[in-house]
């Protein structure tokens, strides 16, 4: 089934916020825990105690350090996992149809039963998104948690990606972003949100929010500008005399 | 042809039950949803409902089911077999093990009871382990906090009755301007990631202050890249431009603090210095409504904070003058300091003054009414929107106790401690330095101590010497060389007992502390104390009882050793007597319960430290582990949790006790059920505040009425800050030739320095101590955020984010030196040498070395394969770090602490580096040591489920 | 991308037994009997074994037949169909040569057209990947196609048409390779549209110090500091060397060297062609 639908219904994805992300990994190991017990077969690690433990994971944290033309050198912490592209490039190379965008939400998904294993549509991801696992011999991808978000055995606010739930600094958004109402579809206007890759033509529907404006208190070329505090006397007498007028106003 | 898809199971079962508990992958105690499957752990998620976390987790929280499935996990009893340090072990039964420690300790008990000392480390039950050993009667236990941040404790505690992290937290849905100083990630860590969170999400801001610029200080909207140790410097010329401008909350520092008290002014008095009091003792302020001296908590006084008493030709003068006169002064003006802290002019006073326009321009009213402790009534709760948090960053320094004192400062001037949108503190604090006990060390052979070992000396009366005048306890906590060493000195522990400095000591007990690698400075000289004998061939310290749940190092330097389960398998309380999970909202506690049974199939099997110390204590026959017919009094620690009183109605956990009416929280007897209550309730028990009582605590009658009533206190104990600190000034007193008990004279100066009674700034001791032309850089470790201490290397998922740990050069060093991907850089220091990986990082202190901490392993350690990288390409910066400082002029060596407190001063290290050779594997390189536990599998495949 | 030597041998081995399918199916040489049998015989070899070569880099290659669905939209898919259509009809054709020394020339153009179709469905696999700037250009199947076809007419000794297309081979080779050299530049993708960052980014920490599938597989960066004399390798046995035989008085021995020599010299060019491409995913990771 590796068509990709004309036009899905939903468009759902993630929005993440490259401006708080801390980089703590809370999703990276979350997302390891409930894809490791859940949908297919369980994310393995080859050598975990040895010389060279290799795990599968759906979603790593990038850092990248970003040098400004001007002021201090800044960290950013960058979460990666698939963005359910609407014209995903490793769907349509599958030749088995195991890889296959959900007409209904988007969702870009592995039918582990059907799968061989050949490896092309993790060629085809420019993003690295597609993982094969070394157990299984399958390919192994971000579900966007499909056996969360509309799972009846969960709490209704628990509907949500593993990821999205576990994030302590708030980084990680989940939504509708074909709903141009929705919340992260506002927080996308609101925030700049961006594409990874444009070039690549793949039309993501994750949105990364990009960071704020760093560094604003006293640097650059206008330090010197920048807002200080009038002394209320020249010495310490006259700081005692300012201390008596002031008290005497209350 | 129509697409058709597969169909996909979009509700699968979750789990068979959910059991909620508390992690313990670090010291955060977050709330977890346990999910298992035919009675396995399937997976761990937050717990929405829980007052930490509210339901976020983070990568070790998430990673709990490797650490409870690790490969490392301890088995059974262990007796040594081959030499110390070897890793050689016999498995034994329980009850070989429990008598063997009998054995040992029933004679030093009937003895000489400090012969034994009890240290835990990242213990959770200190309040229960002290209570053990106060039974035991030796002086000398203690937890890790003195290598840890006792420094940032213990200053807030002096000053203002609270610190950071569990003492208090930012008013995160208020706050506008949030300044970390000091905190990579760790205390708290999802607390502050959701506080962050939630600030950003109003549009507040964050200005991080630390030499790299990682975690948190990378989502500061402003980074100050400060050079290490100068924390205190920055601090004190941003005091400096606040109070020249007249910027600073004068309506708040004349009510609440000691700023308008009278200081004694007569310098020929043995009080010169001290608080001017009346004959009840009060400090004595000047009343601005009579102009005469009153006690500063009257009903209706106006503390004046310009007031001075002229009494017998003497001049008493208010802190307020003494400080001014002290921070007016040009050496802290940002110029002057801005070379030393490695931050500009225009920065400092840029700061400066976004502090002020915030605390000021933006201060946030509540309508809410409350009474002071002076029976003054307020309409309305002004707040200062800023709020400050801190942490080990500038605390492990040897001029850390000053540095959170000279933060405490910043904060109390600006008014924005215990306000709207301020810093706010948890119940049991505030909690004032008075309310707190004083340490106790006075031992009686087949007796208890005569009280708790921790406190909080006033005075030099209050410090733990023998007659003699020499230190009483085997880590020289409370003595001259560090007076108030609130938290004990873990980490002189097995130095001073190799040394037999003060004394010989018999048998040495740890707990969770693995003082054989990564909680040790000077490792190897460590483990070399750890294993050197005698002539007669007997061990220095002749025997060592270790429990741990896994095979750390320090598990092969162990005589015997008693496992200990992991934490899905166990009871424990996150006590209000103890170190608790409140909110600013609300007191609350918590418990861990076994949600899954200790299964260690074909061994003897784990047991809960604490239920082992429950049952060593009956079999010692300890005060309060026995009944009046010497029968043991708790079968298990739980039983312990739920029927201990401390004090008649106080008991480990405060809610669902047997009140006169049925079940009530705080005050109350024993509740059989109460375990069974908490399990219900999710793990945890919560008790709001009132809104009225909500802020202003120290002076909130509402709020005063409200701990009483909850058991926190027995009466009201409403006291001012304590901006001038008086017990320091005591010390003082005695280092100037005053009183009973005197420093010896190799300590005075050092004292009179150190013991400012107002915040001061001292460049680090290590940095006068050592040439720093010769090393010219600074070396730290951060804890990253996906790694507790050195657990997280035995956890399948998170080593693989964390194997290996370069040291991160800034852009400077590593053009200068010609350093290119892949380097490797040998690192000294005045007391070691490493060589190790190096990386580049520009977004970093221009004179600062850093890597990540306890990434490295010994091999043959916690269940790693011997080639792990842990272990070939991991290193510790713990061997670059003595517990003493180098030689002086005339041979002494000074101990590497804070001379206030003892805090280790970890990160006053200066090193020097140069480019190496790689060689085959990090150095110092340590031989491999045997596994008690064998090795981790080839592969994991884990899934619990069908 | 790391250079399987499952998919080298594939696509070395099946690029030359289709193209010798190709000739023979346009009659050139026109064998029959014996002769004929032997032609297939070397043709099927290489083929069809190149195709199971192919099968050992799958994971679960008991599923391989599921592959044969999504001809759609996948050219692997297509490849899957195109080969065992090429394989059935040259079957047919060449058992009428060998066995009842009858050429069917429909079959034989049927059955070139689909071992050509084969090759081009190979190339096209590599050649719609945009996350591999080196690869996604209309040269990555005209290569594969000269080289099919002369590697094809060398195997079937059409000493013209051989020399005529390995020239043209290496000139598009060499094309390849030259456009191949600034191709992830001119795909603008870079760290600044990887990452959206403003300013000069650089990666800092890997997202995990431990090795993963992405960099084994994708970000493979060893042996690359010997491209060059790798290149001047596969060309002289590749190409330069074969028509050199070629052009020396004809010997079998002597046609046998040249065939080896190319077909070692198409597997180092095959070596670089995936050791050599950058994936875009290593921009993530600071590499590529």
């Amino acid at each position: 089934m590796t068509d990709l639908p004309e036009t899905t219904d939903r468009k759902l994805g993630l929005v993440i916020d490259l401006d708080t992300c801390v980089g703590c990994h809370a999703c990276v190991v979350s997302c390891k825990g409930w894809n490791t017990e859940n949908y297919g077969a369980p994310l393995s690690d080859r050598d975990p105690y040895g010389a060279d433990p290799s795990g599968t994971f759906l979603n790593r944290v990038h850092s990248y350090e970003v040098e400004p033309e001007e002021g201090a050198p800044q960290l950013v912490h960058f979460p990666k996992s698939c963005l359910h592209c609407e014209d995903a490039p490793c769907v349509t190379v599958c030749p088995t149809g195991a890889s296959f965008k959900r007409g209904a939400d988007g969702i870009v998904l592995v039918n582990e039963a059907d799968c061989i294993g050949c490896g092309l549509c993790a060629w085809a991801c420019p993003y690295g998104a597609r993982e094969m696992d070394a157990a299984e011999g399958v390919m192994k991808k971000c579900t966007l948690c499909v056996d969360r978000i509309y799972n009846e055995n969960l709490a209704q606010e628990d509907r949500v990606p593993a990821c999205v739930r576990t994030c302590p600094a708030g980084a990680r958004h989940f939504g509708d972003l074909g709903d141009p109402d929705s919340d992260v579809s506002r927080l996308v206007a609101e925030r700049g949100g961006m594409d990874l890759m444009p070039e690549q033509g793949t039309t993501p529907v994750n949105k990364y929010l990009p960071p704020r404006p760093r560094d604003t208190l006293g640097t650059g070329a206008r330090a010197a500008q920048a807002p200080s505090l009038e002394p209320v006397a020249e010495d310490a007498q006259g700081w005692l005399g300012w201390l008596d007028r002031a008290l005497s106003r209350f | 042809m129509s697409r058709r898809e597969p169909q996909i199971e979009t509700s699968p079962p979750v789990s068979d039950e959910v059991r909620k508990t508390t992690c313990y992958m670090c010291a955060c105690r977050c709330g977890i949803d346990v999910h298992l499957k035919d009675g396995k752990v399937a997976y761990i998620d937050g717990n929405r409902d829980h007052p930490v976390n509210r339901g976020v987790l983070c990568a070790k929280g998430s990673a709990g089911i490797m650490q409870h499935n690790s490969p490392a996990r301890l088995r059974a009893p262990l007796r040594r077999t081959g030499p110390r340090g070897s890793g050689e072990f016999e498995e034994i039964t329980w009850e070989e093990a429990l008598r063997t420690a009998t054995d040992w300790l029933r004679p030093l008990r009937e003895t000489a009871p400090e012969k034994f000392a009890f240290f835990t480390g990242r213990d959770q039950s200190q309040s229960f382990t002290s209570f053990w050993a106060q039974a035991f009667g030796t002086p000398n236990y203690a937890a890790h906090g003195g290598f840890c941040s006792v420094n940032m404790a213990a200053a807030g505690i002096y000053t203002m009755g609270g610190a950071f992290w569990e003492f208090g937290q930012p008013d995160w849905e208020r706050t506008k301007l949030f300044m970390i100083f000091g905190v990579a990630e760790d205390h708290d860590s999802n607390p502050i990631k959701m506080g962050i969170a939630r600030l950003k999400e109003r549009g507040a801001r964050v200005i991080g202050v630390n030499p790299i610029r990682s975690g948190y200080n990378a989502v500061a909207d402003d980074w100050v890249g400060i050079t290490p140790g100068t924390d205190g410097l920055f601090i004190l010329a941003l005091v400096h431009e606040l109070l020249r401008a007249g910027r600073i909350d004068l309506d708040y520092l004349a009510r609440y603090t000691n700023a308008p008290v009278l200081v004694n002014g007569d310098r020929q008095s043995a009080e010169h210095g001290c608080l001017l009091r009346d004959d009840a003792g009060t400090p004595l302020v000047m009343d601005r409504a009579t102009g005469r001296p009153a006690p500063f908590d009257r009903p209706g006084v106006k503390p004046d904070l310009n007031g001075v008493l002229e009494r017998d030709g003497v001049t008493h003068r208010p802190v307020m003058h003494l400080l001014a006169e002290r921070y007016l002064d040009a050496a802290y003006a940002p110029d002057a300091v801005a070379d030393r802290c490695g931050v500009a002019p225009a920065r400092i006073r840029a700061i400066a003054a976004e502090l002020a326009r915030v605390a000021f321009d933006e201060a946030i009213t509540l309508d809410r009414e409350w009474t002071d402790f002076r029976g003054e009534t307020h309409t309305t709760m002004t707040g200062r929107p800023v709020s400050f948090h801190a942490m080990r960053g500038i605390s492990a320094h040897s001029n850390g106790f000053q540095t959170a004192r000279a933060l405490h400062l910043l904060q109390i001037l600006l008014g924005s401690v215990e306000v709207p949108g301020g810093f706010r503190f948890k119940p049991p604090y505030p909690k004032s330095v008075q309310a707190h006990p004083r340490p106790h060390a006075e031992t009686t052979p087949d007796s208890p101590l005569d009280g708790p070992h921790l406190g909080f000396p006033l005075g030099p009366e209050d410090l733990a010497l023998t007659d003699d005048g020499q230190p009483a306890r085997i880590d020289k906590a409370f003595s001259w060389e560090n007076p108030l060493s609130a938290h004990g000195l873990m980490h002189m522990v097995i130095s001073n007992a190799h040394a037999g400095d003060p004394y010989r000591i018999d048998t040495l007990m740890l707990y969770m502390a693995n003082m054989a690698w990564n909680s040790s400075m000077n490792t190897r000289g460590v483990m070399e104390m750890l294993t050197d004998t005698d002539e007669d061939g007997e061990y220095r310290i002749p025997r060592i009882i270790y429990s741990d749940a896994y095979s750390s190092e320090m598990v092969a330097y162990a005589d015997l050793v008693l496992p200990d389960t992991t934490y899905l398998e166990r009871h424990d309380c996150i006590s209000l007597l103890d170190r608790p999970i409140s909110e600013a909202d609300a007191a609350a506690d918590a418990i861990r319960w076994p949600v899954v049974e200790p299964e260690r199939d074909g061994h003897a099997g784990v047991r809960g430290f604490q239920s082992v110390l429950c049952d060593l204590g009956a079999r010692l026959g300890l005060p309060g582990f026995v009944d009046g017919a010497g029968a043991p009094k708790y079968a298990d620690y739980a039983d312990y949790i739920v029927n201990h009183e401390r004090k008649p109605g106080i008991g480990p956990l405060a809610g669902w006790r047997h009140g006169r009416k049925g079940l009530t929280h705080g005050r109350g007897a024993p509740n059989p059920a109460q375990l069974n209550s908490y399990i219900a309730n999710g793990g945890f028990f919560v008790k709001p505040i009132p809104d009225e009582a909500a802020f202003f605590k120290p002076w909130n009658r509402a709020y005063q009425d409200w701990a009483v009533n909850l058991g926190l206190f027995d009466s009201p104990q409403p006291y001012v800050f304590d901006i001038y600190s008086e017990p320091l000034r005591r010390f003082q007193l005695a280092a100037e030739g005053h009183g009973d008990r005197q420093p010896p004279d190799h300590l005075r100066g050092q004292i009179a320095r150190a013991f400012d009674p107002l915040p001061i700034w001292y460049p680090p001791f290590e940095h006068s101590a050592s040439d720093t032309g010769a090393y010219p850089l600074h070396a730290l470790t951060q804890r990253p955020m996906a790694m507790y201490h050195s657990w997280g290397s035995q956890n399948a998922w998170l080593r693989q984010i964390h194997g290996v740990n370069p040291l991160y050069l800034p852009t400077k060093v590593w053009h200068d030196h010609g350093f290119a991907e892949g380097d490797w850089a040998r690192v000294t220091s005045p007391h070691g040498e490493i060589t190790v990986p190096v990386a580049h990082m520009a977004a970093l202190n221009p004179d600062t070395v850093w890597t990540w901490n306890a990434i490295g392993k010994r091999k043959g350690a916690w269940a790693l394969d011997k080639d792990a990288p842990e272990a070939t390409k991991g290193f510790l910066l713990n061997h670059l770090i003595h517990e003493l400082l180098p030689p002086k002029a005339d041979g002494m060596r000074w101990s590497n602490s804070d001379p206030v407190t003892g805090q280790a001063a970890w990160f006053d290290l200066r090193v020097r580096l140069e480019k190496a050779a790689p060689p085959a594997e990090s150095r110092p390189a340590f031989g491999e040591i045997a596994s008690p536990v064998g090795r981790g599998p080839a592969e994991l495949t884990w899934k619990v489920g069908e | 991308m790391h250079p399987a030597p499952s998919v080298i041998v594939f696509t070395t081995l099946s690029g030359a037994g289709f193209g010798l399918l190709f000739w023979l199916g346009l009659g050139v040489p026109d064998v029959r009997g014996l002769s004929a049998f032997a032609f297939f015989v070397i043709a099927y070899l290489l083929a069809a074994g190149g195709l199971m070569a192919s099968t050992l880099h799958l994971g679960r290659p008991e599923r391989a037949l599921k592959a044969f669905t999504q001809w759609r939209t996948s050219w692997l898919s297509r490849e899957a169909w195109l080969s065992v259509a090429a394989l059935l009809a040259m079957a047919a054709y060449g058992a009428g040569l060998v066995f009842v020394d009858t050429r069917v020339p429909w079959l034989g153009w049927l059955g070139a057209a689909l071992a050509a179709a084969t090759v081009l469905a190979t190339s096209m696999i590599y050649t719609q990947i945009a996350a591999v700037p080196r690869w996604h250009t209309a040269l990555t199947p005209a290569l594969f196609l000269a080289l099919s076809a002369g590697g094809g007419a060398l195997l079937a000794g059409q000493v013209t048409a051989a020399l005529a297309l390995l020239a043209l081979a290496a000139v598009v080779q060499i094309a390849w390779w030259l456009r191949g050299d600034g191709a992830l530049a001119l795909s603008r993708t870079d760290m600044s549209s990887a990452t959206g960052l403003p300013g000069r980014v650089r990666a800092f920490e890997p997202p995990h110090t431990g090795p993963n599938y992405l960099l084994r597989e994708m970000v493979f960066r060893v042996g690359r500091k010997h491209a060059l004399k790798l290149r001047g390798i596969a060309l002289v046995l590749g190409y330069l060397a074969p028509v050199v035989l070629l052009l020396v008085p004809f010997a079998h021995w002597l046609a046998a060297v040249a065939v080896l020599a190319h077909l070692a010299g198409i597997a180092v060019s095959r070596w670089l062609f995936f050791a050599e491409a950058e994936h875009v995913v290593g921009l993530y990771y600071g590499m590529r």
